[in-house]
C-alpha cells in the first residue's frame, strides 16, 4: 500500500451551519477512518511521540490495537495512563506534544494521534454506557485523601489514587464537577455529555464528589486533616481573571472571558430564557487576547448572534498563542483578526461601552519568554466601535485558599510553591496544575495530577 | 439539596427563610454571604446571611423579592429544597475595637444589618441603630433590633411610622450630638449608602456592604468588580464590605442595571407561567 502522506481527513460541521448552533464542530473519525489513519503509524521501537505526552500514553500500542480491531484493548491501554481520553482527544494541543515528535511528521504530516485518541475515548464511553465497566475489585485502603478542585488536575489525581484503593473525596466549589472543562471550554469543542460521562467513569472508581464546598471557606485544610484526611491535593486552577487596568474597563458590556464563558457554558445562558442566567451580546464584539480562551470567546460570541467579532492581539499571527486548529476554525467562522493592535482605553455612553481606542504595535527584539516585544507605534491610535468587549488576556492562580491557609507558601504570581514531588510547604499537602504553574493546558494539569498521585502514594506507603 | 425549615413573611415582598446547611452555619460570621441556585434552570444569586445557628446547623436568609429568582425563592415553603447553596463567602467584618457605633439599615438591608448589630452588642459596644423603610408596612425586625441596640431610630419615607424622612436625617443629627462615634455601618440601597458616606466625616470610618452582580462568588468571574480608592476590587473576595469614603457608587449603580431588560423578560415569563 502506498504511503499516505497526509492525515486522514476528519469530518466537521460546515461553518455556515455551525455558527448558528452550539453542537460540536469536529465530528471525529468513524471506524474505517480510524483504521486507515492508524495504518500510517510506523510503530517505532523507541517511540518519540510518547516522550511528548505529559501522561506518557503508550501511543503506538493503542494504535496497534486499533489496527488489530481490538478497541477494548486500545481503550485499556490509553486508560492505564490517561483517565480522560475523550476529553484529551478533543482539547490537547497534540501538535505541540505527541504529534510534534512523531517521526512521520519529519517528512509528511504526523499521525493524527489526537483524533485516534478521541475515537478510542468515545468508544470507551459508549461501551461504559451499555455495560458495567467497573474495574476489577480494588483492595480498599484505609487512608482518606482530599482532592480540592475537580478540574483536569483534580480529576486525574482522584482517579489515580482511587485506582490504588484509597478513599478519595473530591471537593468542588461550583455546583457541577469539571472545573475549566465545565465553565470554560464551550460545548462546541467539548460537549457537556462527554464531560458528564468521563466524570461518572471516575465516580465508578469509588471517588466521592462533594459539590458546593469551597475549601478554605466552608472547610479549611486544617479541618480536613482533623476530619481524618491523610493528605490533601490542591488543584484549584488559575481562576482569577486578569484585567488590563485601562480607563473605562468597568463600563457595562465589558466581560472577563471567565465571566462570559461561565455564563454561557456552566449557566447555559445560550439557552436563555429556558435557563435563567442572561448574557448580553450586541452586534459588534471585540475580544482582547490571542489564546485558546480568546478563540473560544470569539466563536461563542459568533454563535450568540454577533455580526462582527474581532480578535485584538498585540503581536502578529506567528505569535498567536492559540492552537492552529482553533485559529482556523475562528477564521472559517468569520472572526476578524486585528493583529498588532493593543487597546489603550474604553469609551462609553450612558454607562455602556461604545468604542475601544487602540494603538498599532510593531515588534522589536526578544523578551525573556523568547517572544518578540510589541512596542506601540507613536501617533497610530485608532478607534473601533463595539457593543461588547471580552477580555481574554489570561488568568492567575485563585488566591482564595492562600488567604485562608496560613503556612501555605506561594510565589509572587500567587502560585503555590512545591518541590519536585509537588509537595507544598505544609506536610501532607500537594499541589499541581495551574494553581502551581499559572494558566497552562488541560493535559499539563493532568500530568501534574498524575505525578502528585504518585508522590502521595509514596508518601503514604513510607509513612 | 438544602431543606427550608421555616418560612415567614416579614413584610410585603420581604421573606425570611431558615435553611438546613450545617457546614455553612458552622463557619459563618457577620458580613459573610452565600450563593444559591434554586434548581437546574436557575441563576446563581448572592444573599447575605442574616443569622445562623451553629447548634441547629441552620442559616437564615432574608430577601426582598426584586426579580425572577427572588420571587421564585419567595414562593418556596417550609419543606421545599434549594438545590445548591455554597458559602460562607466574602470577608467577615472586623468588629474589634469599636466602643460606639452607628448602624444604619435601609429597606431589606436592615435584615443584613441585624447580625452585625447583634455581634457588636455581644462585644459590648454602644450601638445607635437607624432603620429606614418606605412606609410602616415595610419596617422589619423592629423588635429584634431594639433588643440588641442601645437606641433605635426609625424613619419612613411617607411618615406613616417613626420619623418622616430618611435615615440620613437622623444620622446628621447624631453626628452633631455624639462626638465619640468610632464607626458607621450602612447597608441598604446604593443611593442610601452613597448619601451616608457623603455625610460622615473623613475621620469616622464608614463601612458599606455592596450587593454586586456575580456568578461564582469565589473570584473567578470578575463580574462583581467595583472601584474602591481608584483600584478595581472584587466584591466577592475583597468585600462585600468596603470603606464607603472610597467606593465609586455611581459605577455600582450603573453595573447593577446591566441586565434589567433580561430580568423584565423572565419576570414576565415567570408570571405568565404562574398565573
Amino acid at each position: 500500500m502506498a504511503l499516505q502522506k497526509e492525515k486522514t481527513p476528519v469530518k466537521s460541521q460546515d461553518p455556515e451551519l455551525r455558527i448558528k448552533n452550539f453542537d460540536e464542530v469536529c465530528l471525529g473519525y468513524n471506524k474505517s477512518e480510524a483504521v486507515q489513519e492508524a495504518g500510517r503509524c510506523l510503530q517505532c521501537k523507541d517511540p518519540a511521540c510518547v516522550k511528548g505526552c505529559p501522561v506518557e500514553v503508550p501511543i503506538p500500542d493503542f494504535i496497534k490495537a486499533i489496527i488489530d480491531d481490538d478497541l477494548d484493548r486500545a481503550a485499556h491501554i490509553i486508560k492505564s495512563k490517561n483517565n480522560l481520553p475523550a476529553i484529551c482527544g478533543r482539547v490537547c494541543p497534540q501538535e505541540e506534544q505527541c504529534e510534534k515528535l512523531c517521526i512521520m511528521g519529519k517528512k509528511y504530516e504526523p499521525v493524527a494521534i489526537g483524533r485516534l485518541e478521541r475515537f478510542v475515548g468515545d468508544y470507551a464511553l459508549k461501551k461504559a454506557g451499555v455495560s458495567d465497566s467497573r474495574p476489577a475489585k480494588i483492595m480498599k485502603k484505609k487512608e482518606k485523601i482530599a482532592v480540592v478542585g475537580s478540574g483536569p488536575a483534580g480529576l486525574t489525581a482522584a482517579a489515580d489514587l482511587a485506582k490504588e484503593g484509597y478513599q478519595v473525596t473530591l471537593f468542588e466549589a461550583l455546583h457541577a464537577a469539571g472545573g475549566v472543562l465545565r465553565y470554560g471550554i464551550p460545548e462546541f469543542r467539548l460537549p457537556e455529555n462527554i464531560l458528564d460521562q468521563e466524570v461518572s467513569e471516575i465516580q465508578k472508581l469509588g471517588v466521592e464528589i462533594k459539590l458546593n464546598v469551597v475549601i478554605g471557606k466552608t472547610i479549611t485544610i486544617d479541618e480536613l486533616f482533623a476530619e481524618g484526611y491523610s493528605t490533601v491535593f490542591i488543584g484549584t486552577g488559575a481562576g482569577l481573571p486578569k484585567f488590563l487596568g485601562l480607563p473605562g474597563e468597568n463600563l457595562n458590556g465589558i466581560y472577563s472571558a471567565n465571566e462570559f464563558l461561565t455564563r454561557v457554558n456552566l449557566m447555559k445562558a445560550y439557552k436563555f430564557p429556558e435557563y435563567k442566567t442572561p448574557v448580553r451580546i450586541g452586534k459588534k464584539v471585540a475580544v482582547i487576547g490571542g489564546g485558546n480562551v480568546a478563540m473560544d470567546s470569539a466563536r461563542t460570541a459568533v454563535r450568540l448572534g454577533a455580526e462582527e467579532v474581532s480578535i485584538i492581539y498585540r503581536r502578529s499571527k506567528e505569535e498567536l498563542p492559540a492552537r492552529d486548529e482553533e485559529i482556523e476554525h475562528a477564521e472559517e467562522e468569520g472572526v476578524i483578526f486585528r493583529l498588532s493592535n493593543n487597546p489603550t482605553a474604553f469609551h462609553g455612553e450612558n454607562g455602556r461601552v461604545k468604542s475601544i481606542e487602540c494603538v498599532k504595535m510593531k515588534l522589536e527584539g526578544i523578551d525573556s519568554s523568547g517572544r518578540p516585544v510589541p512596542v506601540p507605534v507613536a501617533g497610530s491610535n485608532w478607534s473601533l466601535e463595539v457593543d461588547n468587549v471580552i477580555i481574554a488576556i489570561g488568568q492567575t492562580p485563585n488566591p482564595l485558599l492562600k488567604y485562608n491557609t496560613p503556612g501555605l507558601k506561594t510565589n509572587l504570581n500567587g502560585g503555590i510553591i512545591v518541590d519536585e514531588n509537588l509537595s507544598a510547604s505544609i506536610p501532607g499537602v500537594y499541589a499541581g496544575g495551574d494553581i502551581v504553574t499559572g494558566a497552562a493546558t488541560v493535559i499539563k494539569a493532568m500530568g501534574a495530577g498524575k505525578k502528585a498521585a504518585q508522590s502521595i502514594i509514596k508518601y503514604l506507603e513510607e509513612k | 439539596m438544602y431543606k427550608i425549615i421555616e418560612k415567614e413573611n416579614l413584610a410585603p415582598g420581604i421573606k425570611r427563610i431558615r435553611v438546613e446547611a450545617p457546614l455553612i452555619a458552622r463557619k459563618t460570621h457577620p458580613g459573610n454571604f452565600i450563593i444559591l441556585r434554586i434548581g437546574e434552570f436557575d441563576e446563581r444569586i448572592p444573599l447575605t446571611v442574616a443569622d445562623y445557628d451553629r447548634d441547629k446547623g441552620t442559616i437564615t436568609l432574608i430577601f426582598q423579592e426584586v426579580g425572577y429568582t427572588t420571587e421564585r425563592l419567595g414562593s418556596l415553603e417550609a419543606g421545599d429544597y434549594i438545590q445548591d447553596l455554597v458559602g460562607p463567602l466574602g470577608k467577615r467584618l472586623d468588629l474589634e475595637g469599636c466602643k460606639k457605633v452607628i448602624c444604619i439599615g435601609g429597606g431589606s438591608g436592615t435584615a443584613l444589618l441585624y447580625p452585625i448589630v447583634k455581634a457588636f452588642h455581644e462585644k459590648g459596644a454602644e450601638i445607635l441603630t437607624i432603620t429606614g423603610a418606605r412606609n410602616k408596612e415595610l419596617v422589619i425586625l423592629e423588635k429584634e433590633l431594639r433588643t440588641v441596640s442601645d437606641k433605635l431610630f426609625i424613619t419612613t419615607d411617607d411618615g406613616s411610622y417613626g420619623r418622616h424622612g430618611f435615615v440620613t436625617d437622623i444620622l446628621a443629627d447624631l453626628l452633631i450630638t455624639h462626638s465619640d462615634i468610632d464607626l458607621v455601618v450602612a447597608i441598604g440601597p446604593v443611593p442610601m449608602m452613597k448619601a451616608v458616606s457623603r455625610i460622615t466625616p473623613a475621620n469616622i470610618k464608614t463601612i458599606v456592604s455592596l450587593n454586586a452582580l456575580m456568578v461564582d462568588g469565589t473570584g473567578m468571574c470578575g463580574g462583581c468588580r467595583v472601584t474602591v480608592g481608584g483600584e478595581t476590587k472584587f466584591t466577592c473576595v475583597d468585600g462585600p464590605a468596603f470603606d464607603g469614603h472610597q467606593v465609586d457608587f455611581d459605577e455600582i449603580m450603573n453595573r447593577q442595571s446591566y441586565y434589567q431588560e433580561e430580568e423584565k423578560h423572565i419576570c414576565r415569563l415567570g408570571r405568565e407561567v404562574n398565573s
